[in-house]
């Protein structure tokens, strides 16, 4: 076997789906359907060789680009596709692009590296070795045309597909060529352009993904369906830490549809049905006795008060200490102190958990929507029992990811555990969305207590950040930390760190942490402890500039001095929103900036309250120095969005605890952001080179506190604890 | 047992009157376009036309529809993503992950329909979809540019 020819192709698997569609149109088959085991035959005939391991070029001229990390609507699969198709050099408009499989990628030796696809590190992590597969693939190319020429390949030259020798006046195309690349020797080495000689990266060019998002033809994990599928629903125990102890299934075994009652495993129980709503249905009829465990009486007030202990708690890990903090603020002309507090949040993602897993005695095959297919390919072996070169994981889009779907793969892992109990059966799992909000792996809690000392003339001498609260690492990645502290905490506020420090230099400094962990999961949910972070500093500093009666935009710049990049960014929106104007009536201004990420980024905001305190946010203006930038048009799509996500949250979002299980299981409860409520979003991109930074994530961190600053202006009232909904600004 | 005139065609069937129509169309029919979001009529993921006006079909008991009306979902408004909705959402690159979008271009199509030149207020009022991926100007800016271009036309 070769380890590419179990490659699906996911053109041909998608061109699959739509004959189904099509098919569906005239009878009553069930949805959409995939040949178990077909695709991969069906794909054979059309196959080309590959000239490496990122790249297919089929004699019509068809580009395949590889992609291992995840499309979940942040436009990485193009992105990731330009940085190929650059050192390519091939015709961008012949580019198509495919999911290797995580089996193949663990058959080859990892050749696609990690699929792990959150952090915003798409394209930082990865566009050394892509760009590197392209380059060293049209080596092979003009290799392969000079060959044939019998010309050395350094008189060759290719692009947009074409391969010419001047000298002779030869050209042929990649298309013709690349079955003989396919044999050529990989090159040792390659040089990779010089940013000025890009021509497809740094272009704002349209999205690989968008025709069949318009009209129904995406396939997303819930979609799929297979000749024979069932379709389950699981409920686990609300409660968190609790257990499933009975259920009785014989009360719903014979209502319609009903194929299968099945405990998953300790916690949850599914039905499984012909169709989901079935399943559903006797889910919800079906008698369940849950043992609630030690968390049964946990409440959002409990936690509160653990972290609110941990303000002024002896003991805590140190992220960043400058100078002595604590004897500078004894010394301090004026100390201003305010505590601020955050709530969970659930991640939300508009296509509710779900995972397709057919099990067989020999093998396991799960369709996931997933943010790591090797994360998936892990679970489905332990969840199967079988050895892991048994299992492969087939990648479907996300309708969203942002962070649930990346570590946890806990639906993947009850999908297999489901299918198991009915071998050789496809068995398609799909979360409610109430099951969606209350097993979440939630944006993790955490207050602080900001103290910073003033001199006689108003500048910031000491800072001390306490940070209480809840770390991800030591509930989900407990090897990533260090020494007992969690560095993601502190994500935006250390010293040096390239992926984001703080960009005040402040001589007394300390911020630290009191780890509090309550007994609900936490996750890395799209911006991560940055948001947070962002809040209180950026909150407090504007605290402490109208203390020292100074302009919040001077006073921050007095600390910025060496801090020309976060600087930069700040500046810029400064300038765009005319920080420096009046401006209209009614209308107030907020500032916010930080880094993360590997980039630099600010926001201002404009808004005005009534008299009755309705709030409008009239305008963001947003600056990102992300380094490189591969798509402009794609870095503003994402920085819109991402004020969509933190304002979602600011505004609204909270998932409060109540008798140890979360109180808000649907949007009636848990809002978010529509249409109506929706600023105008202005994007200013400040490539200044050298780095790659990321971009999906860290202008959420500036959305909440460049409004609430600017709510203050407006109101004078300084809003400490979020969401902002409880607060009457009237 | 159901009779059903979806995108065009009479369908027939066998399935409980209270099965949510989204569910049909989806499990049924086949018809996978039209998303599952909530399931209580919050998001809009499910939103299909019922005689041309915008239903939320997650909350809408099959047995409560008649054949005689006429149920269009998104792959049925246009045969080759020809609508001026359609044309404005690639031109301008709308969706995201995409999942809410067959919800918010039904949504879009609806009030075109009604309202063939939105004002900023009827489009906030009218198109209460939930995006999580953060679309929401996009959408805004292509619902306009294609009632300009049905104006045009
Ligand atoms: S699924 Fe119908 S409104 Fe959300
Ligand atoms: S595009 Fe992803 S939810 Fe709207």
């Amino acid at each position: 076997m070769t380890a590419h020819a179990d490659i699906p192709r996911s053109r041909l698997s998608r061109r699959a789906f739509v004959v189904g569609s099509a098919a569906a149109v005239g009878g009553f088959s069930l949805g959409f359907h995939v040949p178990l085991g077909a695709a991969r035959a069906q794909a054979a005939p059309a196959a080309a060789p590959e000239v490496n391991a990122w790249v297919v070029i089929r004699p019509d001229e068809t580009v395949v680009i590889r992609i291992a990390r995840s499309e979940m609507g942040q436009g990485t699969l193009t992105g990731l596709a330009q940085l190929v198709a650059e050192e390519l050099g091939c015709d961008w408009s012949k580019v198509t692009t495919e999911y290797p499989s995580p089996g193949a990628n663990l058959a080859r030796n990892r050749v696609w590296g990690s699929y792990s696809t959150g952090g915003s590190r798409g394209i930082r992590d990865s566009h050394q070795y892509v760009r590197e597969g392209g380059a060293a693939a049209r080596t092979m190319l003009i290799a392969a045309a000079a060959q044939a020429w019998g010309v050395p390949p350094g008189e060759c030259r290719a692009e947009k597909s074409v391969i010419s020798h001047a000298p002779s006046g030869r050209t042929t195309t990649y298309g013709k060529v690349a079955d003989a690349a396919a044999r050529m020797p990989p090159p040792s080495a390659v040089v990779l352009k010089e940013p000025k000689d890009w021509t497809i990266i740094g272009k704002p060019l349209a999205r690989l993904d968008t025709a069949d998002k318009l009209n129904g033809r995406q396939v997303y994990g819930a979609d799929l369906s297979f000749p024979g599928m069932l379709n389950a629903a699981v409920k686990a125990c609300p409660v968190f830490g609790g257990r499933l102890v009975a259920y009785d299934a014989a009360k719903v075994r014979s209502m319609p549809g009903v194929r299968h009652v099945v405990r998953v495993d300790d916690t949850a129980v599914a039905v499984v049905a012909d169709t989901w709503w079935q399943a559903k249905t006797a889910l919800d009829a079906l008698p369940i006795t849950w043992d609630e465990g030690p968390n049964r009486a946990l409440s959002s007030a409990d936690i509160a008060a653990l972290l609110k202990a941990g303000l002024d708690a002896p003991e805590a890990f140190v992220g960043n200490r400058q100078g002595d903090a604590k004897a500078a603020l004894a010394g301090a002309a004026r100390v201003v102190t305010a505590d601020y507090a955050v709530p969970y949040q659930n991640h939300a993602t508009m296509e509710p958990m779900n995972a397709t897993a057919l099990v067989t005695a020999e093998r396991c095959e799960v369709w996931v929507p997933t943010q790591n297919g090797e994360s998936s390919l892990a679970v489905a072996a332990e969840a199967s029992g079988l050895p892991v070169q048994r299992c492969e994981i087939h990648k479907l889009h996300l309708g969203g990811g942002f962070g649930r779907r990346g570590n946890f793969q806990d639906y993947a892992r009850q999908s297999v555990l489901i299918a198991k109990q009915m071998p050789g059966v496809p068995v398609k799992l799909l979360w409610s969305r109430e099951e969606d909000m209350l097993h979440g792996a939630y944006h993790p809690i955490t207050q602080a207590r900001m103290t910073g000392g003033l001199d006689a003339q108003g500048n910031l001498v000491a800072l001390h950040m306490r940070i209480s609260g809840q770390s991800i690492l030591a509930a989900v990645r407990p090897e990533g930390m260090q020494g007992g502290m969690d560095p993601v905490v502190f994500q935006g506020l250390t010293a040096t760190n390239p992926e984001g420090h703080l960009g005040y230099a402040v001589p007394n400094l300390l911020v630290d942490h009191a780890m509090r962990n309550p007994p609900v999961p936490p996750g890395f949910w799209r911006g991560v402890n940055l948001n947070q972070n962002a809040i209180y500093v950026e909150c407090f500093m504007d605290e402490l500039a109208h203390a020292a009666g100074v302009d919040p935009l001077a006073f921050r710049r007095r600390l910025m001095a060496d801090r020309p990049k976060h600087r930069a960014v700040l500046e810029a929106v400064a300038a765009r929103i005319g920080w420096d104007t009046k401006p209209a009536e009614g209308v107030h201004r907020g500032l916010a900036h930080i880094m993360g990420f590997g980039s630099y980024v600010a926001a201002a905001a404009e808004v005005s309250v009534a008299a009755d305190g309705t709030l409008t946010i009239h305008r963001i203006v947003a600056a990102t120095d992300p380094g490189h930038v591969v798509n402009p048009a794609q870095v503003e799509r994402q920085v819109e969005g991402s004020f969509v996500y933190g304002l979602s949250a600011c505004l609204y979002g909270e998932c409060t605890v109540k008798d140890g299980r979360m109180e808000q299981e649907n949007f009636d409860t848990y809002e978010v952001m529509r249409m109506g409520a929706m600023p105008a979003v202005e994007t200013i991109i400040l490539p200044s080179g050298g780095f790659w930074g990321g971009v999906g994530e860290p202008t959420i961190a500036v959305a909440a506190p460049a409004v609430l600053n600017a709510i203050f202006a407006a109101t004078g009232k300084r809003i400490r604890d979020l969401p902002l909904k409880h607060h009457s600004l009237a | 047992m159901a009779r059903l005139t979806i995108n065009g065609q009479v369908r027939t069937v066998e399935v409980d009157p209270d099965t949510p129509l989204l569910w049909v169309i989806r499990e049924q029919v086949g018809l996978t376009g039209t998303k599952f979001g909530c399931g209580i009529a919050q998001c809009g993921a499910c939103t299909v036309h019922v005689d041309g006006v915008a239903t939320r079909s997650c909350v809408l008991p099959v047995g409560a529809v008649e054949e005689s009306q006429k149920i269009v979902t998104i792959e049925g408004l246009s045969p080759d993503s020809s609508h001026p909705l359609q044309k404005a959402w690639l031109a301008l690159d709308v969706p995201q992950c995409g999942y809410c979008q067959s919800g918010m271009i039904m949504a879009a199509a609806a009030l075109l329909e009604q309202t063939p030149s939105p004002t900023d207020a009827d489009i906030s009022a009218e198109i209460t979809n939930i995006c999580r991926c953060g679309t929401y100007n996009r959408v805004r800016a292509a619902i306009k540019q294609a009632a300009g271009e049905t104006q045009a036309g």
